[in-house]
C-alpha cells in the first residue's frame, strides 16, 4: 500500500538515484560508527602524524567492524582546514578527530554547523558543548631529557631545535633546562627558532650551528629525523621526537617521547558508543600514558637509572617540574618557593627561565 | 611506419583551443588507469574525484571559495607573464596585502562596515603593491633578477607575518598562541549566501578576469605589454618605456595578490595566522599558464584546480585513497597541457617507412 511516507522514500531514493547514477557505496549498516581524522601532515612512517594514525588504528583493532575510521592527509591550516572538517561531518563521521593546533577555530566554526557532532581537537583551547580538546604533557618528556642532558653534557650547554615560540615549545624548552640544572645548576640551554614544524634543510642546519656553537647535546621540536642525523654525523648525542627514532640513529638517540594517543581515542570512541561523550579539557602525560619514553639507549648504567627514577617521579607526583623557587631569564621571579605554577599559567607560558641563550620575539 | 613531428609555419588557431580539451581528456584516461592500478572502481574513482565534490554540501560555493583566491593572483601574474615579468612571488605579495587590510581591520574594529572594509581592502591592495614594487625597483634600478628577488621576499613576507602574530598582533585572549584575535563583525568580508562560506572574493574575482581580458586586448597598454613579451626590441623601436611596463606590470600582479590576501583572511579565515595560505601564490603560476595567460583561460584554470583539491578531499575520505592523487592530477594534467601543446606549432605525420629502405 502506497502511504504518504512510502512515497516520500521513494521519491528520496529516486532523487538520490538521479543525482548520483554511478556511485556506489557500500552501504554501513546502521550501528556503524563512522569516526574522521584530520591529519597536518601525511601519514609516513614517524612523527606527529604517524602517531595520530597509530592511535587510529587502535581504535580498528578495538572495535573492528563496529566502526569505520577515514582521515584526510596533508590539511593546511588555512580557509581549507573547515572545508575538510565539515565534509567529514556531513558524511556522516559522528566523531571528529583534528590533530593540529590550527584547526582549532575552524573546528569552533564546523562544530556550530553541526551540532550534533563530537569534535576532539588537539593541543587547543577553545571548547565548546560539542568540542572536546586534548594535549599531552609534553613538557614532562623534555624534563626527563633534561636530566639526562645534565649527566652526560660535557660542555653544559645543550641545544634546542625549536619551532615556533608558543607556549607548547617554551614549557618545553624551560622543563629541559630545568631537568638539566637538577643535575648541574650551571647548565645553559641555546636555541634557534626554525619557524616550521618540518623542514629537514633547515632543522639539520640549525643542528649543525648549534652544535659548532659549543652544544653536545641537542634536542627538537620539530618533526624530521634530520637533526637525529646529523647529531649521529657530528658524534653527539640527542633525543628521538613524537616517535621512537633509534632505527634512524641507532649511535646517536638516547630516548624518545613518545606520543600514545591510542587510549584516549579508544575511550572516546567508548563514550560516543555509550552515548556518554561529554565535552572536556583532557590534558595527559607520563601517568596517563599518553606520552611515553621510547627505551634509553647509548648511555651509562647510572644515567638509566636517574631517568628511570625521574620518569617515576613524575608519574607519582614526587617530582613537580615548575616549582618554584623559577625565574625568567632576566632573574625576575615567576614562583616563590615550594609555590607550583598551575596548569593555566603553564599553557600560557611566555616567558623563558634563567640559562636559556637567547630571545623570543615580543 | 614513422611518426613525424612537422613544423607548421604558423600557429594552428584549432589546436590552440582543441590542446587543453585533449589534455583533460588523456588526463582523466590516465587518472582511470591510475585509479585501476590502486585497485578501485576506475568510473567510481572519477566520479568521486570530478563530480562529487560539485553534488555534495555546498560544494560548488566551496570550489568557488577556493578558486577565487587563484582567479585574483592568476590574472594578475598572466598579465606580468604577457611583458616577460617574471613575478614568482605572489605569494609574498598576497601575505603582505593581508597584513596591510587585516592591520587595518584589527586597528580600527569598530569603524562602520561600509567605512572599515573599503578600507581595508584598499589597504590590502597598496600591500601587496608595495611588495611587488620593491622587485620592479630593484629590476629597473639596479637590474636585479625579479625571478630571484621576488621569490626571496616571500619568505621575508612570511617571516613579517609570523613576527606579527606571535608577536605585536597576537591575540592577547590567546593564551600566547600564534594568532591575531578574530576580526570584528565590521571587518568581517560577508557571505553572499547563508549557510555557505562564499564571499565577495568571487565578484572581486570574475570583475578582474574581465577587466584583465579587457585590459589585454582592448587597451594600449595591454598592446604595450604583449608587444614587450614577444618582441622587447620592437617595443623600443616603438618607443614604449620598458620601465615603466615593468613598474606597471608587477603593480597590477601585487595589488591583486593583495586583495586576494585580504579576502581570504577577512573571509574564510576569519583571523591572522602563520598559515594563511596553503601556496595560492604558486599554484596561481600554474592557473596562469594553464589558463593560457588569458584572464579568461584563469578562470577555467583555476576552477580545475580548485577542483583537484576538492576531488583529491573527496577520494580520501570515500575512497581512501593517499592525498598524493591530488598532486599526481595536477602532475599528469600539466604534462599532458605541455605535450599537447606541440600540436599548436606541429603536426604529426605518419609516414610508411618504405622510402627510407629504398634510399639506402
Amino acid at each position: 500500500m502506497m502511504n504518504r511516507r512510502n512515497f516520500n522514500k521513494l521519491l528520496g531514493a529516486g532523487l538520490v538515484a538521479a543525482a548520483a547514477p554511478k556511485i556506489v557505496t557500500p552501504a554501513l549498516a546502521d550501528d556503524v560508527l563512522k569516526v574522521g581524522f584530520v591529519y597536518f601532515g601525511p601519514v609516513g612512517d614517524f612523527g606527529w602524524t604517524y602517531q595520530h594514525d597509530v592511535g587510529r588504528q587502535d581504535i580498528v583493532k578495538k572495535f573492528g567492524d563496529k566502526v569505520k575510521t577515514t582521515y584526510v592527509e596533508n590539511v593546511p591550516e588555512s580557509a581549507d582546514a573547515e572545508r575538510v572538517i565539515a565534509n567529514l561531518a556531513a558524511k556522516g563521521h559522528k566523531l571528529i578527530f583534528t590533530t593540529s593546533f590550527g584547526y582549532m577555530d575552524p573546528t569552533i566554526k564546523a562544530a556550530k554547523r553541526f551540532p550534533k557532532t563530537y569534535f576532539e581537537h588537539c593541543a587547543g583551547y577553545k571548547l565548546a558543548s560539542n568540542v572536546s580538546v586534548y594535549e599531552a604533557r609534553f613538557y614532562e618528556g623534555r624534563y626527563v631529557q633534561g636530566v639526562i642532558a645534565g649527566m652526560m653534557s660535557k660542555t653544559g650547554v645543550a641545544g634546542y631545535i625549536a619551532s615556533i615560540p608558543i607556549p607548547e615549545v617554551i614549557m618545553g624548552m624551560n622543563a629541559f633546562l630545568l631537568g638539566m640544572r637538577s643535575v648541574n645548576p650551571t647548565a645553559k640551554l641555546k636555541f634557534i627558532m626554525v619557524n616550521t614544524w618540518y623542514d629537514p634543510g633547515k632543522e639539520g642546519d640549525a643542528a649543525k650551528a648549534l652544535i659548532d656553537q659549543g652544544c653536545d647535546i641537542v634536542t627538537q621540536h620539530t618533526d624530521s629525523t634530520a637533526p637525529l642525523q646529523v647529531y649521529a654525523q657530528r658524534g653527539i648525542k640527542g633525543f628521538g621526537e613524537a616517535t621512537d627514532m633509534l632505527k634512524f640513529a641507532p649511535t646517536a638517540q638516547l630516548t624518545a617521547s613518545v606520543n600514545n594517543w591510542g587510549p584516549y581515542y579508544v575511550k572516546r570512541v567508548q563514550d560516543v558508543i555509550d552515548g556518554t561523550w561529554k565535552s572536556a579539557n583532557t590534558w595527559g602525560g607520563l601517568a596517563s600514558g599518553m606520552l611515553e619514553m621510547a627505551p634509553y639507549h647509548n648511555m651509562p648504567d647510572n644515567v638509566v637509572a636517574a631517568a628511570k627514577a625521574t620518569e617515576e617521579g613524575i608519574k607519582s607526583g614526587k617530582i613537580v617540574i615548575f616549582k618554584g623557587p623559577l625565574k625568567d631569564q632576566k632573574g625576575i621571579a615567576k614562583s616563590t618557593e615550594g609555590v607550583v605554577l598551575d596548569d593555566g599559567s603553564i599553557s600560557s607560558m611566555d616567558w623563558l627561565v634563567e640559562g636559556v641563550v637567547g630571545d623570543l620575539p615580543k | 611506419m614513422q611518426l613525424k613531428l612537422e613544423p607548421r609555419g604558423f600557429q594552428s588557431k584549432f589546436w590552440s583551443y582543441a590542446s587543453p580539451v585533449l589534455a583533460i581528456a588523456l588526463t582523466i584516461v590516465t587518472m582511470g588507469v591510475i585509479f585501476l592500478v590502486l585497485g578501485k572502481d576506475p568510473a567510481v574513482s572519477l566520479y568521486t574525484f570530478l563530480i562529487e565534490p560539485l553534488v555534495a554540501e555546498n560544494g560548488a560555493t566551496e570550489l568557488l571559495v577556493k578558486a577565487s583566491p587563484l582567479i585574483l593572483m592568476g590574472v594578475g601574474i598572466s598579465l606580468a607573464y604577457r611583458a616577460n615579468v617574471w613575478d614568482i612571488g605572489a605569494e609574498g605579495e598576497f601575505t603582505i596585502g593581508a597584513l596591510f587590510g587585516g592591520g587595518v581591520g584589527l586597528a580600527f574594529p569598530d569603524l562602520p562596515f561600509a567605512v572599515l572594509f573599503p578600507a581595508m581592502l584598499i589597504a590590502g591592495v597598496i600591500g601587496g603593491m608595495f611588495w611587488a614594487l620593491i622587485v620592479a625597483l630593484l629590476r629597473t634600478r639596479f637590474n636585479a633578477n625579479e625571478i630571484l628577488t621576488s621569490l626571496m621576499l616571500t619568505y621575508i613576507a612570511q617571516l613579517i607575518l609570523i613576527y606579527m602574530v606571535t608577536g605585536p598582533w597576537r591575540d592577547p585572549q590567546g593564551f600566547g598562541f600564534p594568532q591575531t584575535a578574530m576580526f570584528s563583525a565590521n571587518a568581517t568580508n560577508p557571505t553572499i549566501i547563508e549557510g555557505t562560506r562564499l564571499h565577495l572574493g568571487i565578484f572581486f574575482a570574475l570583475a578582474a578576469a574581465a577587466a584583465g581580458w579587457l585590459l589585454l586586448t582592448r587597451s594600449l597598454l595591454g598592446f604595450q605589454l604583449r608587444v614587450q613579451g614577444f618582441a622587447p626590441r620592437a617595443a623600443r623601436f616603438a618607443g614604449f618605456k620598458e620601465n615603466k611596463l615593468v613598474w606597471t606590470a608587477l603593480a597590477l600582479t601585487g595589488g591583486l595578490a593583495g586583495l586576494a590576501g585580504t579576502l581570504e583572511v577577512t573571509g574564510p579565515i576569519g583571523q591572522l595566522t602563520p598559515q594563511i595560505s596553503p601556496g595560492y601564490g604558486y599554484t596561481a603560476i600554474i592557473v596562469a599558464f594553464l589558463g593560457r595567460l588569458h584572464p579568461i583561460g584563469v578562470v577555467f584554470a583555476a576552477l580545475l584546480l580548485g577542483l583537484s583539491y576538492l576531488g583529491g578531499e573527496a577520494a580520501q575520505i570515500e575512497l581512501a585513497l593517499p592525498s598524493a592523487v591530488t598532486g599526481i592530477f595536477q602532475g599528469v594534467l600539466l604534462f599532458y597541457l605541455l605535450g599537447c601543446d606541440t600540436l599548436i606549432l606541429y603536426r604529426l605525420r605518419i609516414r610508411s617507412s618504405r622510402p627510407a629502405a629504398v634510399r639506402a
